[in-house]
This record gives structure tokens, C-alpha cells and sequence, in this order.
């Protein structure tokens, strides 16, 4: 680095910077204007028109496809049955993910297979995972026998068929998959959180709890702020696993928004009634998206700057 | 995952053209010339040789066995007789099939495709998506049964062809309706409910439906409707909308009292229609209602492949007291292929010779469907199928699946408004209100 050619660069400074990044950005761009902006407008020019998908748009009805959703009740279902999955993902799954982290990060024999066991479940497409499970849970197949076999018969459920029943199961079969995922974020968090914070805490006097409450889990909020956007984003958008083992049966018992969108526009042909429904879907996660974002993840990189700053 | 399953279809549809390939030229002896190999000529038009090259798009969803083999046996022998036609086979899983046609663009639509006519089709006319094929077959229109052609008309014009068309009935096993002491198959619905009552008390599933699936247990509610109203009832409640009325309530009414029976099969509730067909081809549950494509279903749906044999047998819905539909009424459908609006002559002129004789009475002896070809019934001869057809033929009034009858919110509503009746979780008079709310959207 020469003296003479710093100031150089510095007078053509903002003008060729912003050139060279708009020429590096322009290809993603593009990309992104094509595939992502255009759907989502052309999506919302549908959702004002009364249209088989097959026929040119002419049948403008305005906000009235908007008004046949939130006055149908299957899809105040679809919306219950998201929004039900959201919560019992955060009452449940991430602090069970979280106790998971916790009790692997520790120093023990067998570690590192554990860590590979929990994973491995996330390896998985969700269709695989859907159609092994429906499989298992038939009547009188794997799960229900097993039940039988150790004496827990009176437990055996029509599992996917109960009305009430099919949203907890479905719930258990998509922890299953995903704890491990939100585990291994949680890993990754414990292990940037230096050992001798934990240390110096433990000279002081604090239990394990109490260094645990005060220490690790402050330290490690960033991480389980991320899970969390990523377990809401991902019950929002709940589709194929229970496409595969429901249909979104019985009667709409476990359908979501997705499935509801889904079988409007390619089932009964509808796609201006099923742009509407997805309209509906993607403002609902642009919403969480950005408010997560303005009021919860803002500290985060707050902290982030002015760590750089000082 | 969508792309991995057409790319798993595509190998699939290779290996099976590489199959048929080998296949036919290791039977002849190796001196005979390559474009005769295996390939029936003389069914295949004359007009072989020559022309530019042309390549036909067809997609159809015949997934199982044998009958895949014999639909690209058939295009093979097409293109063997006119080699400057290359013919695309796109074989497609029915939900598949359904959802890649409804995204793909009109610049890029199959020349050949199913189609199970009615009011899809119609869509897909209205929106110029199909090509007018009325002048183009009026040649040999007459040799095809003029009431399934009738599927595939509309407003006058002939859009497709059907190859197959069936009825549905219910199919039983006769083994377990002896066991439970049912010496004659129901004719009238008392005698049906009192079987069902029989069955459940000598411990057997009477039933089997589809609670995922939804349009086994719709097609029992419309043919409640159909005896209840007759078929100019329901002709009408079709084009205007209108489901309130009588017959849709006493169908409904008749479906609370079968779901009293306790009459479906473990599971019913969540089971998909493959399920339904494991449980009667494994002897499990004793009936249920179903078209022409039952047996195969069930056969390959049986953990020995082989399903119910000689013990399945076929009965068409019985009577319902106090009706006015006759027991001659029926509710069918079945396959077709239509042509699309940018089909080339060759298109058309390989669905001729799909349609001759010859490779219809194939389709009849390998039970892929029931051919529609006029003079093709003698090669039936599995005896239920027989039955099936017999129906078909004495039908005094043909209902296509009423799903595939209508287009739009309302079709989706039949499915889910009836299954909603047959899981109790509605009253006939919701579903006829719902189908109302629907035909209106």
C-alpha cells in the first residue's frame, strides 16, 4: 500500500464503488426481479380476478376473491392449524432443541455420534418423512403394535383420522424432523460463547443454573432468536409433509394455508382465488419478517455494529 | 422433489422403450429387417415412409402394468410403420399428470394427452387450449361407442376420444359375504344395509372408502341421488345449481343411516384410495364401490400381487325404496386421450390407429380398461368385467363422475363436501347447501 495511490482511489471513490457493486449485484438482481418480484406481482394481479388459469383475464372482481377467505371457514381452519403449529414450535420444540444443545456440548464419550443421530432426521425430504410415517401409523402397523406389545394397547389412536388428534400428531412427526436442525444452530451458538465467562462465574460462587440463566443463555440469545424466526417462517409455510400424510384431512382437519392455497388453485381451478390465498400467505410472512426483524432481531445487530464501531 | 420425480418417470418411460426395443428385435430372426420387428403392420395405416420429421407429445398416466408396456408397444408400432413420426411418451402419476398440465403454457402443450372429458375439458376448450378434431375423425367416429364419445363433445365439436369407459358398481368378496351368511348380492338398499349389518356381526369390514381421497365415498352419494331422483333430477340440479333439493337431502339422509352400521373399513378415515384397495384385494374389508379399474388396483395393491382371484365379484348400487331412479341408471367415466391445439396431423392419425380394433381388443385382454371400440367386447372375458359391461351397455341414463362433470370450486365441493357427511362431521342438508354456495362461485 503506497501513499500515492491511496487518495487516487479515494477521489473516484463513491461513484466507481457504487458502480462495481451495482455490476456485481446485477446479475442476482435480475435473478431476483425474474423469479421472485414478477411472481409475487403477477400473483397479486390474479388475486383480483375471477379466473380458471386456462382462459384470458377478463373477470375483474376486485377484493372480492380476499373476501371469500377470510369468510371461509376452511381457511380460518388453515390459518388456526398454522398458526397452532407456530406456537406449540416455540412452547416445545426449541426448548427442547435448546436442553438437547446444552446437554451435547458437554465433554462425553459418543458425543459426536449423538450430535449425528439428532441430525439425522433433517437429512430427510419431508415427502420421504411424510410417506414412512403414514406407513407407521396405519391401523394395526408398526406404531400401533408396538404400543400393543408393551402393554400400552388402550393408548392405540386412529392417529392421522381423529379430527382433534391429527394436528399433534402431525406436530410430533415435524419436531421429529426438525429438532435436530435447531439443535445444531444452538451447537454452533454454544461453542462461540468463550469457556472462561463460564469459568469466571463458577470462581464466583454461581451454580450451574444460575451461571446457565446469567451466562450461557444471554450469550446465546442471537442464536435462539434466529431459530425462532426460522421455526415461525417454516410453520407458516407447513405444506408437503401433510399433503403427503393428509391431504389435509380429515374434512380439513389439518389442512394450512398453503394446502389451502394449493388445492384452490390446482385442484379446483381457481387460481385467482388461489393468488389471493397466496397473497395472503406471503404478506403474512413478510409481516412476521419484518417485524421480527424491527423489534427483535434489531439488538442483535445493533450489537453486532457497534462491536465493529469500538 | 418434483423435478427428481420426472427425471425418475423419464428413466423409467427409457428403460421401458429400451425393454421394448430389445424385446422385439430378439424374437424375430436376426435376418428379418428391422422396421418390421415386432410391430403389427398390418394394423398400422398405410401411409408409411416418406414425410418430414414430426414429433407427437403425448402424455398419459397408465403407471401400471401391463398396460404401460402396451401403450408404448402401440407407439412403437406406430413409428416402426411411419418412421418420420417420433412419438414423446410422457408417462405421468395422476396428481402429477394434473398439476403439470395446469402450469404448463399453451405454446408448450401436448399434442396427446388424458383427459377424462367433462367439464375440465370443457375449460380447456373454452380457453383454446384443444384443437377441433370433428372433421378430422369423422372418417371412423362410428366404430367408437357413441355415448363415451359423447364425453368428449362440447358444444357440438369433438375434442377427444375416448378408450376406455366403464361403470361404477360395487365389487365384493364372495367369500366373506358367505361367511356372514349373504346368500344373494343386495338388489334394493334395505337388502344392502341389512348385508352391511350382516357382515360387521360375523366380525368383517363391510366397506372400504377413502377418507384422504375422498371421491370413492362421493361416487355411493351420487348414486344415492341418482336412484332417489332419477337422472333427470339430477340433469338439472347439474346445470342449475341448485342442490336443494329432496333427492340431495334423502341421500344424505341415507347416508346417516349407513354410517349408524359402523360399516367402513380400520382407518377409513385417513386411508388413501390405495389403502381402500389393500384392504379388500387382502380380504380384509368385503366391498367396495368402484369403476372398471378395481380389480388391477386391488391385485397390485395386495401384499401377494395377486389379490382376490375368483372370489371378487361385481353387483350393480341397488334400488332405493321410494325412488324414482331405475336400477339401470349409472354413474361411469373413464379414460381418454385429447388432442391439443397444436397437434400435427400425425397426432391424429396415430390416435386412429390407437383406436383400431386390434389394439383395443389388447387393451381389453390385458385388462387396462374396457375398450370402447365397437366389436371389442368379445375379449373381455374376465366375468365381472362382463358384468361391468353389460352395465354399460343396457345403461339407461350414463352420469359422468361428477367431479369430472363440473368444473371449478364446485367440483372440488363434491369431494369435500360428502366426505364430510360420510366421516359425521355434516348433515345431509350442509352438503346440499355447500354444493349450492359452490355452483354459485
Amino acid at each position: 500500500m503506497t501513499a500515492i495511490s491511496r487518495p487516487a482511489r479515494r477521489r473516484s471513490g463513491p461513484s466507481t464503488r457504487w458502480l462495481t457493486i451495482g455490476l456485481f449485484l446485477l446479475p442476482a438482481l435480475i435473478l431476483y426481479a425474474v423469479f421472485v418480484l414478477l411472481p409475487v406481482l403477477q400473483a397479486m394481479q390474479y388475486s383480483l380476478y375471477k379466473w380458471n388459469g386456462l382462459a384470458p383475464l377478463t373477470d375483474f372482481v376486485g377484493l372480492q376473491n380476499y373476501a371469500t377467505a377470510l369468510g371461509s371457514k376452511t381457511f380460518m381452519t388453515s390459518v388456526g392449524n398454522n398458526l397452532l403449529i407456530v406456537v406449540l414450535s416455540l412452547a416445545i420444540q426449541i426448548p427442547f432443541s435448546l436442553a438437547l444443545a446444552v446437554l451435547l456440548n458437554r465433554r462425553f464419550r459418543g458425543r459426536a455420534i449423538f450430535r449425528l443421530l439428532f441430525f439425522l432426521p433433517y437429512v430427510l425430504s419431508e415427502a420421504v418423512t411424510g410417506i414412512v410415517f403414514s406407513l407407521m401409523l396405519q391401523p394395526h402397523s408398526v406404531v400401533d403394535s408396538s404400543l400393543s406389545n408393551v402393554g400400552l394397547g388402550a393408548l392405540v389412536q386412529d392417529w392421522l383420522g381423529d379430527s382433534t388428534l391429527v394436528m399433534v400428531t402431525l406436530f410430533v412427526i415435524i419436531s421429529w424432523k426438525y429438532f435436530g436442525f435447531h439443535m445444531i444452530i444452538m451447537l454452533a451458538g454454544l461453542q462461540g460463547i468463550p469457556r472462561e465467562l463460564e469459568e469466571a462465574a463458577y470462581i464466583d460462587g454461581a451454580s450451574r443454573r444460575t451461571a446457565f440463566r446469567y451466562i450461557t443463555l444471554p450469550l446465546l440469545g442471537p442464536t435462539i432468536r434466529v431459530s425462532i424466526f426460522l421455526s415461525i417462517i417454516g410453520a407458516l409455510q407447513l405444506f408437503d409433509m401433510v399433503w403427503v400424510m393428509t391431504g389435509g384431512g380429515p374434512v380439513n382437519a389439518s389442512s394450512t394455508m398453503a394446502i389451502a392455497m394449493f388445492k384452490a388453485g390446482f385442484r379446483s381451478h381457481q387460481f385467482g382465488y388461489g393468488s389471493a390465498l397466496a397473497v395472503i400467505l406471503f404478506l403474512c410472512g413478510l409481516a412476521v419478517a419484518l417485524l421480527y426483524q424491527r423489534y427483535v432481531l434489531r439488538r442483535d445487530t445493533e450489537g453486532a455494529v457497534t462491536a465493529y464501531g469500538g | 422433489m418434483r423435478s427428481r420425480a420426472r427425471f425418475a418417470v423419464l428413466l423409467t418411460t427409457a428403460a421401458i422403450a429400451f425393454a421394448a426395443c430389445t424385446g422385439g428385435s430378439s424374437t424375430p430372426a436376426p435376418t428379418t429387417a428391422p422396421a418390421s420387428a415386432g410391430a403389427p403392420s398390418s394394423a398400422a395405416p398405410s401411409t408409411a415412409g416418406g414425410g418430414a420429421p414430426v414429433t407427437v407429445d403425448w402424455w398419459h398416466i397408465t403407471t401400471g402394468e401391463p398396460g404401460k408396456t402396451d401403450f408404448q408397444k402401440i407407439a412403437d408400432a406406430y413409428t416402426t410403420a411411419h418412421p418420420n413420426v417420433t412419438i414423446k411418451v410422457t408417462v405421468l402419476d395422476n396428481e402429477a399428470f394434473k398439476t403439470k398440465l395446469s402450469t404448463t403454457a399453451a405454446a408448450d402443450y401436448p399434442d396427446l394427452f388424458q383427459s377424462w372429458g367433462g367439464g375440465i375439458m370443457a375449460d380447456q376448450a373454452d380457453a383454446g387450449l384443444l384443437k377441433d378434431i370433428t372433421s378430422d375423425i369423422a372418417s371412423w367416429k362410428d366404430t367408437i361407442n357413441p355415448g363415451a364419445m359423447s364425453i368428449y363433445a362440447y358444444k357440438g365439436k369433438q375434442y377427444g376420444v375416448p378408450w376406455d369407459m366403464g361403470m361404477i358398481g360395487f365389487w365384493y368378496n364372495k367369500a366373506l359375504f358367505q361367511q356372514a351368511g349373504i346368500t344373494a348380492v343386495p338388489t334394493t338398499w334395505d337388502e344392502y344395509l341389512a348385508a352391511v349389518q350382516k357382515l360387521r356381526a360375523a366380525g368383517i369390514q363391510p366397506l372400504a372408502i377413502s377418507g384422504k381421497d375422498k371421491w370413492p365415498s362421493m361416487h355411493l352419494w351420487t348414486y344415492l341421488v341418482l336412484r332417489t331422483g332419477g337422472g333427470d333430477s339430477l340433469s338439472k340440479m347439474i346445470q342449475s345449481g341448485d342442490w336443494n333439493t329432496d333427492a340431495c337431502t334423502k341421500a344424505g339422509e341415507e347416508v346417516v343411516k349407513l354410517n349408524a352400521l359402523n360399516p367402513y373399513q380400520d382407518g377409513y378415515k385417513s386411508a388413501d384410495y390405495n389403502a381402500e384397495a389393500a384392504a379388500v384385494g387382502n380380504g380384509k374389508a368385503a366391498m367396495e364401490l368402484m369403476g372398471q379399474w378395481a380389480p388391477s388396483v386391488e391385485n397390485d395393491q395386495s401384499a401377494d400381487k395377486k389379490g382376490l382371484g375368483d372370489k371378487l365379484g361385481w353387483f350393480a348400487f341397488p334400488t332405493v325404496g321410494g325412488g324414482t331412479g331405475a336400477a339401470t341408471d349409472g354413474v361411469g367415466g373413464g379414460n381418454g386421450i385429447a388432442v391439443g391445439v397444436n397437434a400435427p396431423p400425425e397426432a391424429i392419425d396415430f390416435l386412429k390407429f390407437f383406436m383400431s380394433k386390434e389394439n383395443g381388443d389388447k387393451l381389453n385382454t390385458d385388462n387396462v380398461g374396457l375398450s370402447t371400440v365397437v366389436g371389442t367386447e368379445g375379449t373381455v372375458k374376465d366375468p365381472n368385467l362382463q358384468a361391468v359391461l353389460a352395465g354399460r351397455g343396457a345403461a339407461t341414463f350414463m352420469q359422468l363422475y361428477l367431479d369430472q362433470a363440473t368444473s371449478g370450486a364446485l367440483s372440488q365441493a363434491f369431494n369435500d363436501a360428502t366426505i364430510a357427511l360420510f366421516l359425521g362431521q355434516s348433515q345431509p342438508a350442509d352438503v346440499c347447501q355447500a354444493l349450492t354456495d359452490a355452483a354459485k362461485q
